[in-house]
């Protein structure tokens, strides 16, 4: 297929072809050098190696009380609960929207009533689902502002999610999961080391 | 012929400066019945300015590193000369951006600006307000106060809801598994480079369109159907030099008036400039008992807040909220009105603009509030009204009565 430009004659079909091929090449050429700009943002191999596994001290931790440490740049809950906050806390399981923790957000060793190794202990990555806000501990029972019956729980002041003490989430508000609980395992009775799960030495991936 | 017209000579044989001048400026023909509202497109190019020069300034004391960047940024304040001046110059100039841009936008939507053959100044306006907004959200890391931090992880956040992807994009846009130096670095990087050099790029491709099609006016009426027939000049038109120079310096000294009482006076602006937490440290264990963004963004993140969760994922809300934007680029398609002005809409145009304006500043302050569920009632019935200003807008506009339009533009 020819046509006339100026008095001579164009191949139009091999004038689509050379623009056709030339960006085909130009593309690869700036996919090929994005990449590495791209890949450039991710985890430095730095930051991923810096996920190492926290051990705490726990004999400190009071019934009720609740120590945060930091493992990841992220802040853990520990919570000591009390014989009465397990007791409050089996009594809501139909306001709760994944009472069953059938949602991924705990090792297998964790699928359990309270969410945890041992019953008395919480261990919990306090990250609200939502969108990343650190709820606050509201452990007062009935408190007035969190509405009469409240049993316990966690509070988040950005966008209002509740979670109750094994830091399952209420329905109907913003967050849509449980909170995470990160591998843990007890070293004994009062050393607790978080970030590695109890079954196997090797550390856990994000 | 004086030197100077000789050197101006030289230049033009090699530049065209004289053409550009005339073409942008001398010769440049507006609509002669500008009002008030056309305040605020020269004053946001006065504030661009403003940030940019204060920005380079700040950049010279400022250390993007999470060790040091919120004692640098007190260092700003305390010990650099006149540091004080420049960063509440720029933060002051942040919040009274949006002010004018907002004022900007509102004279657009009143007298139907973004209305054919104005459709891509539009697009390019919505396009330097998304760029305007990314570039105060990464600004607003960079003092590294509680606010910075948490106000990042929750928008960074947003990201990580999309479905499948949002994980590792979140981590890919935090270089990190959390908030940290890597992220604080990088927003750093693109607030100062990247995203000052895509706003300077929109701004002249809004102002080459504009002066292609030539400014729209409060009639809502093209001025170039009426020219001479001689000089082929719009009747209506003056010409931008002197004409709205003029006016428009009086603008700039009334805007530095209310700039340099709110710099001076109160540059916190009570909270809604630079808000009370954010000189405090980032804490990434402890999230301040009540956050919130920044008032320019209050609106959409009542938005965000309206939705409930569906199906285990907020992602729904992260939808809303995008779409209240994304939604403004279909405006000049969305309006089916035969006029454009607000002068000769009908009443039903008038009401629901009425109730969009009521509404955007309804949601901004909800969003300003901590969330209770009366305040969620409110904003979804807000968010409601909001879209319903676009989504019913092809109906309201063709069924409306509309007056006719003049000829020649008045007043």
């Amino acid at each position: 297929m020819s046509q006339e430009v100026d008095g001579q004659k164009v191949d139009a079909r091999k004038r689509r072809f050379l623009i056709a091929a030339t960006s085909a090449v130009g593309g690869v050429a700036v996919a090929g050098v994005a990449v590495p700009l791209v890949m450039s943002m991710m985890p430095s191999e730095r930051a991923k190696a810096a996920g190492a596994p926290v051990e705490v001290d726990i004999s400190k931790v009071e019934p009720g009380m609740l120590l945060t440490v930091e493992w990841r740049g992220k802040p853990v809950w520990i919570v000591n609960r009390t014989p009465e906050m397990l007791d409050l806390m089996a009594k809501h399981d139909d306001q709760l929207a994944d009472a069953k923790s059938e949602q991924p957000q705990q090792p297998n060793y964790c699928k359990n009533a309270t969410r945890s190794i041992k019953p008395e202990y919480l261990v919990a990555v306090g990250i609200c689902t939502h969108l990343g806000c650190s709820p606050t501990y509201r452990k007062e029972v009935g408190a007035a502002d969190m509405g009469g019956d409240w049993p316990g729980g966690f509070f988040c002041p950005c966008h209002g999610s509740r979670f109750d003490l094994a830091a399952r989430v209420y329905k109907n508000v913003p967050a849509p999961t449980n909170l995470v609980i990160p591998p843990h395992q007890y070293l004994s009775d009062t050393r607790l080391l978080i970030g590695v799960d109890p079954s196997t030495d090797h550390l856990q991936g994000s | 012929m004086s030197a100077l017209q000789k050197m101006m000579g030289w230049v033009d044989d090699r530049f065209p400066l004289t053409a550009t001048y005339k073409a942008h400026l001398s010769e440049y023909y507006a609509p002669r019945n500008f009002n008030f509202w056309y305040f605020f497109g020269s004053l946001a190019l006065l504030v661009l300015v403003l940030q940019i020069v204060t920005g380079i300034f700040l950049t010279m004391n400022y250390k993007p590193d999470s060790e040091l960047a919120f004692a640098s940024v007190e260092y700003i304040m305390r010990d650099v000369e006149w540091g004080w001046l420049i960063r509440y110059m720029h933060s002051t100039g942040a919040s009274m951006f949006f002010v004018v841009v907002y004022l900007h936008m509102f004279r657009g939507l009143m007298y139907g600006s973004y209305r054919k053959p104005r459709e891509l100044i539009w697009i390019f306006g919505v396009l330097i307000y998304l760029a305007l907004m990314a570039e105060a959200f990464l600004g607003y890391l960079l003092p590294w106060g509680q606010m910075s931090f948490w106000g990042a992880q929750v928008i960074v956040n947003l990201f990580a809801a999309v479905p499948f992807i949002g994980e590792d994009l979140s981590i890919w846009i935090r270089g990190d598994y959390v908030i940290s130096d890597a992220t604080l670095n990088r927003f750093f990087a693109f607030h100062v480079i990247a995203l000052p050099l895509v706003l300077i790029a929109l701004v002249a491709v809004h102002l080459v369109a504009l002066h292609e099609v030539g400014s729209n006016n409060p009639d809502g009426i093209e001025i170039k159907k009426h020219k001479d027939p001689v000089t082929h000049i719009p009747l209506d038109g003056i010409p931008f030099h002197p004409y709205y120079t003029v006016k428009d310096i009086v603008g700039v000294i009334v805007f530095l008036m209310v700039f340099s009482a709110i710099l001076f006076f109160a540059p916190e602006m009570g909270g809604y400039f630079l808000e009370a937490n954010n000189f405090v440290p980032a804490d990434p264990l402890k999230t301040p008992q009540h956050i919130a963004p920044l008032w320019y963004f209050t609106p959409f993140y009542a938005i965000l807040r309206a939705v409930p969760p569906m199906f285990g994922s907020q992602f729904p809300g992260v939808v809303a909220m995008g779409l209240s934007i994304v939604v403004m680029f279909f405006l000049p398609w969305l309006d089916r009105s035969k006029v454009k002005s607000i002068r000769y809409r009908g009443p039903i145009y008038k009401i629901m603009l009425a109730l969009f304006i009521v509404s955007f500043i309804g949601l901004g302050y909800l969003g300003l509030l901590p969330s209770t569920p009366v305040a969620t009632i409110f904003a979804q019935v807000l968010s409601v009204i909001y879209f319903l200003f676009f989504l019913l807008m092809p109906w309201y506009t063709s069924i409306d009565k509309t007056k006719p339009e003049p000829e020649r533009v008045t007043g």
